[in-house]
């Protein structure tokens, strides 16, 4: 047990310091981090700095060298993610490519598939959209109904996914759809790379509470795609998705713990500066939340710790979205308290501070990547072994 | 950077689970916790000659094994599981810990010695009727008689105080207030002019005493007037060591809830597959395994003694107190009627996780202590 950095971990650390100071200048020093993965302020300027990095091989980080990864360990995946969060550098636009899809193509992809879509992800120069829910398949995704029936050498899509982030910015779908409807539920299901620049698919924004529209419904109508374009074998795309979703439970929280403190060291700034840190109970909810900021840390370097040595994050990953979420979502509340009266008063146009779009768009994230319940039933059932829930009649 | 910990550690939390799973099953919890003194002379005995634990995190040059806070953590929390009745907190992480901080090189070599070896039971008597933990809580005042010191006055809830053969004092001079002018002295058990009452406690495998002071004599520790640093950074020590103990007790009675959710049929189904009960679970195992990244991280700062020790400190105490007393309590709700009975474990580790949050300040004590240490 050792929490201290070696010296070539340290020698890792300057360089990314040193790269990001020659590199976040003028307009990219204004957009700052993203108050969610699902907030799309200034995409374009985003857009030209995600290739910034992509050029310095930034992008890509823990993926093998022979993909054109960094082959970095996972410490310095870590160290990255903290040097980025300390410069304040915008909010990163290819986590559907670099932290899910890339990885499952890496994992489970054809040669092909490696040489034809991971360079785009690396450079920035495709994005991608995840295709999962759909109106009736939410928590229960192996209850998904688009279907792709093999035409020659493609398929041929209809059905309508939901809730599918930055679609309206992404060139690519990664989507889950039914190809035998005849096998059982889990069993049917294929795992589909689609491109959405074509007449048989429209994309539609969902307004959101937050008042913004990162979400959209995604309409495939005699959409077509080539016959290759299958991650894994046809009828085991439920396996392949699993696997993206370990990616996601996996990683994800790692840099968003850093934002989190960010975010927690502006409101205590904020609370001193309204008077709010006399107050005995707020006292209390601040030093709490940066207790479990705190543990959220080191939760996480454990869980990295293991990882590293076992070289697969397990349904352990399942605590790590459940507390997150749970954490931020309180964190959101608290900031209202603090703010009072104010935090009611926005901008023009339904224009939110960051105090008041973490309060609402915190609400949507115990319920994306596997909502809460769905966490504490994999907990339950795959950590602990307790039995599951009978079938439905 | 690294957060597990290494073969050796595994090791010797292996050879201490085995070894107290043999001492301390629940029938010894019983037997013990009905005695006024509440441990077992040969298992005490044993623990210092064969094992070594009395003296595990205390330097080889004063008798001990020279080990750290990371492996006294692993064994607390591995007594803290099977609720091991004994003065081995009061003796290692109180007292060993504030004669290591405060006292001399002479004093050390004196004192730890059959501190390490299991022949000296000891204790750390701090707190008063008030039951402040801070040093606002120490009112009892010394005074210079001569070719010594004497104390009068009294202290309360000290752990084990009617068993330890040697009591470490803190008192304050005269005319001093907060932090200003506090002292460690010892005393001897038997010491003339102290009388010491065994209480009635909640939590019967802690035992807890009160000790009234009339002009005792006693020997100074470290330097007179050093007191306030060293009793805070021994107390930091201690809600360290308290916060492992309890991680060890969180685990224990989540796998009890569990092992019962799994074999308990209602309605024609284990209750462990009513997601009423499988979500209660859950949410333990995320507040254990969230203890356990704090008290492990806390042990590493204790071990390492590095100044981020007084704000991890709070920290795991503030949270393992919390999960504690949570996991204990629906651990009963989940074993339902037997869970309220006498017969059945659960109020034992309720108890102690109730005793554990209290002791050396609770949740909100130590959120607020945080608060201030980080500058809020």
């Amino acid at each position: 047990m050792d929490f201290r950095y070696t010296p070539q971990e340290e020698a890792f650390r300057d360089e990314v310091r040193t790269w990001l100071e020659e590199h976040l200048v003028g307009e990219f020093t204004e957009v700052g981090p993203a108050a969610g993965p699902a907030d799309d302020r200034a995409w374009d300027v985003r857009v030209a700095w995600e290739r910034q990095l992509g050029e310095g091989g930034w992008i890509g980080l823990g993926w093998p060298k022979e993909v054109g990864g960094r082959g970095c360990s996972v410490i310095e995946e870590v160290i990255f993610n903290e040097e980025y969060a300390k410069a304040g550098a915008p909010g990163r636009v290819s986590f559907f490519g670099e932290g899910l899809l890339g990885p499952t193509i890496v994992a489970l992809g054809t040669p092909e598939q490696k040489q034809r879509f991971l360079p785009g992800i690396l450079k920035a120069t495709e994005f991608w959209c995840q295709g999962y829910s759909e109106p009736n398949a939410g928590s229960d995704l192996g209850g998904v109904q688009t279907r792709a029936v093999l035409d020659g050498d493609e398929w041929v899509i209809n059905g309508q996914k939901i809730w599918t982030t930055y679609a309206h910015h992404a060139d690519w779908i990664f989507a889950v759809v039914r190809t035998d409807p005849e096998a059982p539920k889990h069993k049917g299901i294929s795992y589909l790379l689609v491109p959405l620049d074509q007449e048989g698919v429209e994309v539609r924004g969902i307004r959101t509470m937050v008042g913004t529209s990162e979400f959209n419904e995604v309409f495939f109508t005699d959409a077509r795609t080539a016959k290759d374009n299958v991650v894994g074998d046809v009828n085991d795309g439920w396996k392949v998705s699993m696997a993206t979703l370990g990616f996601e439970r996996g990683t994800a929280f790692l840099s968003q713990q850093i934002a989190f403190e960010n975010e927690l060291n502006d409101l205590i700034v904020a609370a001193q500066k309204h008077g709010a840190t006399d107050d005995p109970v707020t006292r209390q909810r601040l030093a709490d939340a940066y207790i479990k900021l705190k543990i959220m840390r080191y939760n996480g370097t454990r869980m990295l710790t293991a990882m590293a040595r076992q070289g697969t994050v397990g349904p352990e990953a399942s605590i790590g979205k459940l507390y997150w979420s749970t954490w931020h979502r309180r964190l959101g509340e608290l900031e209202m308290e603090v703010l009072g009266a104010a935090a009611e008063i926005v901008g023009p146009d339904y224009g939110l501070d960051a105090f008041q779009t973490a309060f609402l768009s915190s609400r949507a994230e115990t319920i994306y990547a596997g909502a809460s319940e769905i966490q504490r039933n994999v907990i339950g059932e795959r950590v602990l072994g307790l039995p599951r829930e009978p079938a439905a009649g | 950077m690294n957060f597990a910990f290494s073969e050796e550690q595994e090791a010797l939390r292996e050879t201490v689970a085995q070894f107290l799973g043999g001492k301390s099953p629940s029938s010894e919890v019983r037997r013990l916790m009905e005695t006024t003194e509440g441990y077992d002379e040969s298992v005490w005995k044993q623990m210092g000659e064969q094992m070594g634990l009395q003296g595990l995190h205390i330097p080889e040059e004063y008798g001990g094994q020279g080990y750290t806070f990371v492996e006294l953590g692993i064994v607390l929390e591995e007594m803290g599981k099977v609720l091991l009745c004994a003065p081995y907190f009061a003796t290692v992480c109180l007292a060993a810990n504030a004669i290591l901080n405060v006292g001399s090189d002479a004093q050390k070599k004196d004192l730890l010695p059959g501190i390490a070896s299991g022949e000296t039971i000891a204790t750390l008597a701090f707190t008063e009727p008030s039951g402040k933990w801070g040093a606002d809580g120490i009112g009892m005042t010394y005074e210079s008689s001569g070719d010594g010191f004497t104390l009068s006055g009294e202290k309360m809830f000290v752990l084990d105080g009617h068993n330890a053969d040697l009591i470490v004092v803190v008192a304050r001079k005269s005319g001093t207030s907060g932090t200003e002018g506090l002292s460690f002295f010892t005393v001897r058990g038997d010491a003339d002019g102290l009388t010491r009452t065994a209480l009635e406690t909640m939590d019967m495998t802690r035992k807890q005493a009160k000790l009234e002071f009339s002009g005792v004599k006693a020997d100074l520790l470290g330097e007179e007037g050093s007191g306030w640093d060293a009793l805070s950074k021994t107390l930091d020590q201690a809600a360290v060591c308290l916060s492992s103990e309890m991680v060890g007790g969180a685990q224990q009675v989540l796998d009890m809830s569990v092992d019962y959710a799994k074999v308990r049929v209602q309605f024609g189904r284990p209750i462990g597959s009513f997601q009423a009960i499988k979500h209660k679970c859950a949410d333990m195992l995320l507040e254990v395994e969230s203890a356990k990244s704090a008290a492990y991280y806390a042990a590493w700062a204790a071990a390492e003694d590095n100044e981020e020790l007084p704000v991890v400190a709070s920290l795991a105490k503030a949270y393992c107190s919390d999960a504690y007393f949570h996991c204990a309590a629906e651990n009963i709700q989940i074993h339902g009627g037997i869970g309220f009975t006498w017969e059945h474990d659960a109020h034992l580790y309720f108890k102690r996780a109730k005793s554990s949050e209290t002791y050396l300040g609770d949740a909100t004590y130590h959120r607020e202590l945080l608060a201030q240490r980080i500058g809020i």
